[in-house]
């Protein structure tokens, strides 16, 4: 095998400066037609290792290694001369996000004949036939016409392609792809890993970079787990997601939400050093959390919140209008989670915007309890907008970026409070303070703290406990999770399936993440366009889809194997 | 003389990319010059006990020496007393007329941020016209209706600073007014009042700081230009403008009469530069 | 009745919608310079009018003049002092509208030709002045961005202190050590191309150390952006990653900024070309407002604000030539 590899790394380390090394003695070879998968969270290191590989760690990176060879010849302290040489010949690499890994200034054509002018004699003529052949190759259709568009023009798929035929342009015998697939919809990402599939297949080692166990499944032959500067386990695809043997491992395989019946738990005790211990009982049945009362029956499906052939469209630069929402109903039953899934531009986000009544309706109502909650004036709707808690994506954008984590949380407890700093201060506000974030796992050394020096975990959990803070009855969600490393998403998935239950709380849960909303969902609408192409419960429309768009997602969705 | 409101775009920006934090030697400097000019300013005699008008016709036109370090004038004057003298015609010049400039500017700014689509456009034309009249220009103008001096050229000054200032300010606010906070506080059942007054005006005037540093200094250029071309302050007056003003007839001859004014307006306005940028990054990462 | 679907129709269909949308800007921008032309002479107009005193008196040579009845009556009725406001408002944009800029009451001249007479030694000097300013700044950027720590560290106090530099004072030093203490170049501006060094370089300098800045820091933006990584994975070499990608990314900004930059030039050359003593727009400004010519304070004005429209039509258009994303939306 050895003979034969492509790539062969032995003890490769990575520092910066005076820091601590962030790879810290990683060994793997790969051979050609090949597929390893590097899998960590982020700062796990691997994203440098894929670039050390290059040459292009940074300026002030130092690269040792006990061996570091491409196609069999050590390149270790090679001058960037040297290695300009090999770089797109002898190895290719594709970036994340082709808007802007390729520069949105200049045609796609003339950035993919960019390798082959460094690289080759060809003449123009030459060089831009290749360029159609590649394009071509990566399966973009009319070549002709696109060799001419800017990454901006293109669309995600499209323009990912793009980047892949400029990483190919030389038929390099190795190509690293990190992260390839992150900033894509799920169906465009199932596009893209064929297309690596099948460059894979044509004999080129590839090397995935990535955070998601699921995705480099479907493609790695062996997969690598990172962490914290080391490989952790290495090892055939299967092997490693079925029976992982290292601790870490089995957190991450543990923390892919789909296909995990509703209320499981995603994260391991140990990795949540502060959340609560979790009520493990309620939740053995799977019932829902419904109080024990005489009427149970009636309570549980008392619908909460009523989405009545919602529209709102949008104004075009030209004066245009275009509908972002069409026609959508549902509605959301006491205690239940309604789930809310489609791709970018499939207007979700909107939905969850007039739900909150932030946008104006063009058509359409939401009854809150039964009651008219867009119709009526913003004066009217504020004493009852406690009763609608939200959650975002963004979690720091929706802080004040001049307030502390106490200050955001005294706030959010309620106008009733004053202001002053005494008054903030005070043991009963510390106390009340002190009870919310416990709920979220959240320590009160945070108080003092600024949502900008929080993790991106510890900031959603405060947003969470900003949400509680006025005893909602509605949790709206709008991609709570899609920016965290999946560990702690699962953390975050698990915490509010603790607060849903403890408080009884109805959830709507917006996300583009199929396997994230199956985890979580009662209900499901799949939205697509503005519209909704299909809705019912989530065991059915998840296992047996009525709608081929439904069904074409789902196909789409990354699974681990098993 | 670069323009404020570029200015203020620049420190915005490069506050973004994330340079370290640690004390540099430049903000060292600056903040030692600041003091010394802060010192001029207040207490005058303390730097240079001299009087800044009291003329020695037997020392007229002495280069640079142990006794006058920066020369003396035609008069005999010390241009070192002076020019400590002068900071304080010169701080308060520059900080009058960024106050009228940065009002000014609130004022347009916050009308054309927040009253809606068509103040906002009015507001938007208004200022596209006056940026017609660039730099001195408009200064120039309101000399010509309101004659030369030293309060006509502190307002041109301001006038001219205003459209500057209320262009960066309504930029602020409308992208703080769409900021997901704002958003969030409308989901916490907050009045329009209570969003203004705890979310918007706050984050919008805080970066207002920094912009009058850095206005501070490019005013007192501006000023000492007019009062250059004869249009403000004037002769004797200690004002540093006006000095170079009259070390222009004794420039082949007294060198030091133009240089030593001149390297002050320079050293201020550096200092202004570097410590409103100092205070931004400080702010940013607070 | 529906029209017959004839080749010949598709395709105006198919060219109409891009080139009704490019007419239609450009219509738009016309309007707009148009409309602020006419808020620049409104502007000026009511301005003037509120200089105490009479204006016919400021004609004769200011109150000093001590002059008669009859002949500031002459005056009023040559110059329409004694018409309405309104009508004189009215009758000041009809002639300005047909080129007219009225008569200077200071040297006894029409405005016009005084103007257009200056503006070319003006436009000279600034165009001459904002060119060697990008060369100055590209170069400047370039460098400090490549060499290191101590080059950025140089660079960027380099262009802090350029930009706080006022012109007047950078003059006079320049005078100092070139004219008089080296004696190369003349301290006064003739024609001959060493008398213009001084006064350009004394434009040039604090605007390259502004338009540095810029330039540096977005030129560090682009070279840490994916697509730079990109280009360095296929074999880029330093060289190429700066001028085919980065290079281009930076100076976007400065671009924008250069009718700006180009109308701060000609307030620049108010001072530069007084102490030069160099003949131009800048320095018969400075004259016509010390003496209160008003007629030439207003021409000088509109021509200023003409030529600024201009610059930033063009600055525009350089714009959406480099960034055809601009074209796009």
């Amino acid at each position: 095998m050895s003979a034969a590899a492509v790539l062969s790394v032995r003890a490769l380390r990575v520092g910066f400066g005076a820091s601590a090394p962030v790879v810290r003695g990683v060994s793997f070879e790969l051979a050609a037609g090949e597929c390893l998968a590097i899998v960590g969270e982020s700062g796990s290191g691997k994203s440098v290792t894929a670039r050390s590989l290059l040459g292009l760690a940074g300026a002030n990176a130092r690269v040792e290694a006990d061996r570091l060879e491409l196609g069999g010849q050590s390149v270790l302290g090679l001058t960037d001369r040297a290695w300009r040489v090999r770089r797109g010949k002898d190895v290719g690499l594709v970036l994340q996000d082709a808007l802007v890994s390729l520069d949105p200034l200049r045609p796609i054509g003339r950035e993919i004949a960019d390798s082959l002018r460094l690289h080759t004699t060809l003449g123009a003529a030459a060089r831009a036939r290749r360029v159609l052949e590649l394009l071509d190759a990566v399966g973009l259709s009319n070549p002709e016409l696109q060799v001419q568009k800017r990454s901006g023009q293109l669309s995600g798929g499209e323009r990912q392609r793009a980047l892949i035929a400029a990483a190919i342009a030389l038929n390099p015998p190795l190509l690293i792809a990190d992260e390839p697939t992150t900033a894509l919809d799920v169906t465009v990402q199932a596009q893209i890993l064929a297309l690596l599939e099948q460059i894979k297949l044509s004999g080129t080692a590839v090397l995935l970079v990535s955070h998601d166990l699921a995705v480099v499944s479907r493609i790695a032959d062996r997969v690598a787990v990172m962490h914290d500067g080391l490989l952790i386990e290495t090892g055939r695809t299967e092997r490693v997601l079925v029976a992982p043997q290292h601790e870490q491992t089995r957190r991450m395989v543990a923390a892919v939400p789909a296909d995990k019946p509703r209320g499981t738990r995603l994260s391991l005790a140990a990795s949540m050093p502060l959340a609560p211990a979790p009520i493990v009982s309620a939740r053995a049945d799977s019932t829902r959390p419904t109080a024990s009362k005489p009427d149970a029956a009636v309570v549980r499906e008392t619908v909460v919140l009523e989405a009545i052939g919602l529209s709102h469209s949008f104004r075009r630069p030209d004066g245009s209008r275009q509908l972002a929402v069409d026609d959508v109903s549902f509605s959301l039953l006491r205690g239940h989670t309604l789930g809310i899934v489609g791709e970018s531009g499939s207007g979700k986000t909107t939905t969850a915007r007039l739900l909150l009544a932030l946008l104006p309706l063009e058509q359409g109502d939401v009854q809150l309890f039964g009651q008219a909650w867009s119709s009526v004036s913003e004066k009217r709707r504020r004493r009852r907008r406690a009763s609608v808690g939200a959650i975002y994506q963004d979690s720091l954008g929706s802080f004040d970026p001049r307030w502390s984590v106490g200050e955001i949380l005294t706030d959010a407890l309620g106008r009733a409070l004053p202001q002053t700093r005494s008054a903030r201060r005070s043991p009963e506000n510390l106390a009340r303070l002190t009870t919310l974030l416990d709920e979220v796992g959240l320590a009160a050394t945070v108080l003092p703290r600024r949502p900008l020096e929080l993790s991106g975990g510890q900031r959603q959990r405060v947003g969470i406990a900003r949400a509680l803070a006025g005893r909602p009855d509605i949790l709206i969600c709008d991609e709570p999770v899609s920016s965290l490393d999946v560990s702690v998403q699962a953390q975050v998935l698990d915490l509010l399936d603790d607060v849903q239950r403890e408080r009884e709380l109805s959830l709507i849960f917006i996300s583009h993440d199929l396997g994230v909303v199956q985890h979580v969902s009662d209900e499901v609408v799949v939205m697509r366009s503005g519209r909704v192409v299909e809705s019912g419960s989530a065991a059915r429309v998840f296992t047996a889809p009525e709608h081929a768009y439904s069904a074409q997602l789902l196909a789409a969705v990354p699974r681990l194997p098993g | 003389m670069s323009d404020l409101a570029q200015q203020a775009e620049l420190t915005t920006r490069s506050g973004q990319s994330g340079q370290p934090l640690r004390l540099g030697v430049a903000e060292g400097m600056a903040g030692v010059l600041g003091l010394f000019l802060l010192i001029s300013a207040v207490a005058p005699q303390f730097l240079a006990p001299g009087d800044p008008l009291g003329i020695d016709p037997l020392a007229a036109f002495a280069p640079p020496s142990f006794a006058h370090g920066f020369g003396t004038d035609e008069s005999g004057r010390d241009i070192y007393t002076r020019v400590v003298h002068g900071t304080q015609y010169s701080l308060v010049i520059g900080v009058a007329a960024t106050a009228i400039g940065l009002g000014l500017g609130i004022v347009l700014g916050t009308l054309a941020g927040m009253l809606g689509r068509v103040v906002d456009f009015t507001v938007n034309r208004f200022l596209e016209v006056l940026f017609a009249f660039p730099g001195l220009l408009l200064a120039l103008l309101f000399i010509l209706v309101f004659g030369p001096g030293v309060a006509t050229a502190t307002i041109a000054v301001g006038l001219s600073t205003a459209p500057g200032y209320a262009r960066i300010i309504r930029g602020q606010l409308i992208a703080v007014r769409g900021a997901a906070f704002v958003e969030a506080a409308t989901v916490l059942g907050r009045t329009r009042w209570q969003i203004l007054l705890r979310h918007i005006l706050p984050n919008t005037l805080a970066p207002l700081f920094v912009l009058a540093t850095l206005g501070v200094g490019q005013a007192i250029v501006w000023a000492a230009t007019l009062s250059y071309l004869g249009l403000g302050a004037e002769p004797p007056t200690a004002e540093w403008g006006a000095m170079l003003s009259a070390g222009r007839t004794y420039i082949t001859s007294a060198w030091w009469m133009s240089f030593f004014p001149g390297l002050f307006i320079v050293l201020t306005a550096v200092t202004a530069t570097v410590l409103g940028r100092s205070i931004d990054r400080r702010m940013r990462h607070a | 009745m529906v029209e017959p679907v004839t080749p010949a129709n598709r395709r105006r269909d198919g060219l109409a919608r891009p080139v009704f949308r490019a007419l239609g800007r450009l219509g738009a921008r016309l309007a707009g310079a148009i409309f602020v032309l006419w808020a620049v002479a409104s502007i000026t107009f009511f301005a003037v009018r509120l200089i105490p005193g009479d204006p016919a008196q400021a004609v004769l040579g200011g109150p000093g003049s001590q002059a008669s009845p009859e002949a500031l009556a002459a005056v009023s009725a040559e110059y329409g002092f004694d018409q309405p406001v309104f009508t004189q408002y009215l009758t000041q944009l009809g002639r300005l509208a047909t080129g007219d800029l009225g008569r200077s009451y200071s040297l006894n001249m029409d405005v016009g030709p005084l103007v257009l007479d200056q503006l070319g030694g003006t436009l000279l000097l600034a165009v001459l002045a904002l060119s060697l300013a990008w060369v100055i700044a590209l170069a400047l950027a370039t460098w400090s961005t490549r060499g290191g720590l101590v080059a950025a560290r140089v660079g960027s106090s380099l262009e802090i202190v350029a930009a706080a530099l006022p012109h007047f004072w950078l003059a006079t030093s320049l005078i100092v050590v070139f004219s008089i203490w080296i004696g190369v170049l003349p301290p006064i501006s003739t024609d001959s191309l060493a008398g213009l060094v001084l006064p350009v370089l004394t434009l040039a300098v604090p605007l390259a150390g502004f338009l540095g800045q810029i330039m540096r820091e977005s030129l560090l933006i682009a070279l840490e952006s994916p697509f730079v990584l990109s280009a360095r994975a296929r074999g880029e070499s330093e060289r190429g990653v700066r001028w085919v990608h980065a290079l281009r990314h930076a100076s976007l900004p400065a671009i924008s900024l250069s009718g700006w930059a180009f109308g701060s030039l000609i307030s620049g050359a108010v001072v530069v070309e007084t102490i030069f003593a160099r003949p131009g727009l800048g320095r018969t400004l400075l004259n016509a407002v010390t003496l209160r010519d008003v007629p030439v304070v207003i021409g000088v004005v509109m021509i200023v604000a003409v030529a600024y429209i201009l610059m930033t039509l063009l600055t525009d258009a350089v714009s959406r030539l480099v960034d055809p994303r601009l074209r796009l939306s």
